[in-house]
């Protein structure tokens, strides 16, 4: 049923640290690796090895360059993006068929895939791009927030968490129920003032993102003494400097 | 947003042939025997026809009967029910008027009252897209009704035709005008999409991925926008100008021919722009519209 439920009894999801983020993309591949094993179709390719090679994948990493208004030092700041499980998910609502549905349970959104009629008209309701029609399949493919990962009790208890948490080196990525104010995550959130993207739309997502936090003005105090303390070369090196100079050949 | 071809002809030909059975609902031009035959071939025809072409887009065809069952929440499923309904009902009318020379009138009011809450219905799929503000206007379905309406008279109801096709004209012109400032008045930038930035600078420096996608395919359509402008006049002469100039001269057949095709041409360029010219907010995660 495409109709979103009035609540849902938690609100699994992510925290994505955007200060921590190193920009690897070890998520995507991660992402990828497990959704090619498990869950619904796998993620396809097409001409993996030609001139233009395409493929579906449920979280890519866009690089930015952010520069403060007051000229200051720019900042690199990599921008892991999957779907943000809204509470108000507009991709759920425009479904003809009931394929997508978002659960009452634990907030997942997920895509049936034998109702799935391959319309594509939830990807374009979604403004996040976080939805991608797998070409060879013929169906939407999603991020399921590793449904088939969290509990699962033939994993040790350490993996069951989405794989792409699992695997970042960095810790930029935290998994949570953000529908309890007391969770880790929630209090992340609190600590660090996670923001939604795009709020003007009225999703509501669940996943939050922690804001990169300011760099320092003064990047190094100790710069002034790094300086080079003798333009003039001594000893042996002043020695080989005035030799050099004495050669025909003028200097560069 | 990717223009497909299966989608503006589905929603150029039905509109056209929906439009033509409302009026036909209504007893316009009240036709029985052979002459409502051929007018309810040619109704049926493009709505059919239409219908079909826009299951050619869909990744699992076979399993678009699943779109009948979520009504209550999709526009787009709204739009399959209310063109079965329209059409069954005005498939019964139309045995009347073809084998029976009756009218069974009230059949033909909620046939022709489904048929347009049809076309209200296709063109509520695109409106009710906040991610694509071009479209997300009152503008849009307004244009779709008067586009059908229009569309239909030509031959339902030619004396009247030129005064729809000028109020479709208007609607068109509306549309273009505010749609040109939409996606600036609903507000998305990159630094909302993101949340970077204190309104300094902001810009991608490395793509997730170095070849397309579908999200670039489908969403992030750039090619032909550069003749917009022109398209605009080559639509607005197709499917309003000339047919009003056509039916002032003549009501012929051949002469109501000629401006339906016209028309439809022009529909069909106008269509094609309302999907090249649509940006998907999506666009701004890649610094592009």
């Amino acid at each position: 049923m495409t109709q979103l439920p009035a609540s849902t009894d938690r609100k699994m999801g992510l925290v994505i640290d955007l200060d921590t983020c190193v920009g690897c993309h070890a998520c995507v591949i991660a992402c990828k690796g497990w959704n090619d094993q498990g869950y619904g179709a796998p993620l396809s390719d097409q001409d993996p090895y030609g001139a233009a090679p395409q493929g579906t994948f449920l979280n890519r990493v866009h690089t930015y360059e952010v520069t403060p208004e007051s000229g200051g030092a720019a900042q690199t700041v990599h921008f892991p993006k999957s779907c943000l499980h809204c509470d108000d998910a507009p991709c759920v609502t425009v479904c003809p068929t009931g394929a997508s549905y978002k659960r009452t349970e634990d907030g997942i959104v997920l895509v049936n895939e034998s109702s799935c009629i391959g319309c594509g008209l939830c990807a374009w309701a979604c403004p996040y791009g976080a939805r991608e029609m797998d070409k060879a399949e013929g169906v939407m493919k999603k991020c399921t927030l590793c449904v088939d990962r969290i509990y699962n009790d033939n994993l040790p208890e350490e993996d069951r968490e989405p794989a792409c948490v699992r695997t970042c080196p960095a810790g930029a990525r935290h998994f949570g129920d953000l529908g309890d104010p007391g969770s880790a995550v929630s209090q992340l959130v609190a600590e660090r003032g996670g923001m939604d993207l795009m709020p003007e739309l009225g999703t509501k997502p669940v996943n939050k993102y922690l804001p990169p936090r300011p760099k320092d003005d003064q990047i190094n105090i100790l710069a002034p003494l790094l300086e080079p303390v003798a333009e003039t070369p001594q000893g042996f090196l002043g020695w080989l400097d005035r030799a050099l100079d004495r050669l025909p050949g003028g200097s560069a | 947003m990717h223009p497909a071809p299966s989608v503006i002809a589905f929603t150029t030909l039905s509109g056209f042939g929906l439009g033509l059975l409302f009026w036909l609902g209504l007893g316009l031009p009240p036709v029985t025997g052979w002459a409502a035959f051929f007018y309810y071939l040619l109704g049926f025809g493009l709505a059919v026809g239409g219908l079909a072409a826009s299951t050619f887009h869909l990744g699992h065809p076979e399993r678009a009967w699943r779109a009948l069952t979520q009504w209550r929440s999709s526009w787009l499923s709204r739009e399959g029910c209310l063109a079965v309904a329209g059409l069954l009902l005005m498939g019964l009318f139309a045995l009347g008027a073809v084998f029976f020379g009756a009218h069974w009138q009230p059949l033909g009011w909620l046939g022709a009252l489904l048929c347009l809450a049809t076309v209200w219905a296709t063109a509520m799929i695109y409106t009710q897209l906040k991610t694509v503000p071009r479209w997300h206007q009152p503008g849009t379905p307004a244009l779709f009704l008067a586009l059908s309406l229009s569309g239909g008279a030509i031959f339902a109801a030619p004396a009247l035709a030129p005064l729809l096709l000028a109020l479709a004209g208007a609607a068109q012109l509306w549309v273009w005008h505010a749609g040109d400032r939409r996606f600036a008045e609903a507000g998305s930038t990159m630094q909302t999409a993101t949340g970077l930035g204190d309104g300094g600078g902001l810009r991608q420096i490395a793509s997730p991925h170095t070849g397309s996608n579908y999200l670039l395919d489908e969403m992030v359509f750039v090619v032909g926008r550069k003749h917009a402008r022109k398209l605009r006049g080559l639509a607005f002469l197709g499917m309003v100008a000339l047919p009003v100039l056509g039916l002032t001269l003549s009501h012929h057949p051949v002469m109501l021919a000629l401006v339906a095709a016209l028309h439809l041409a022009g529909v069909g360029v106008s269509r094609w722009l309302f999907f090249a010219q649509a940006e998907h907010v999506v666009g701004l995660y890649y610094g592009k519209r």
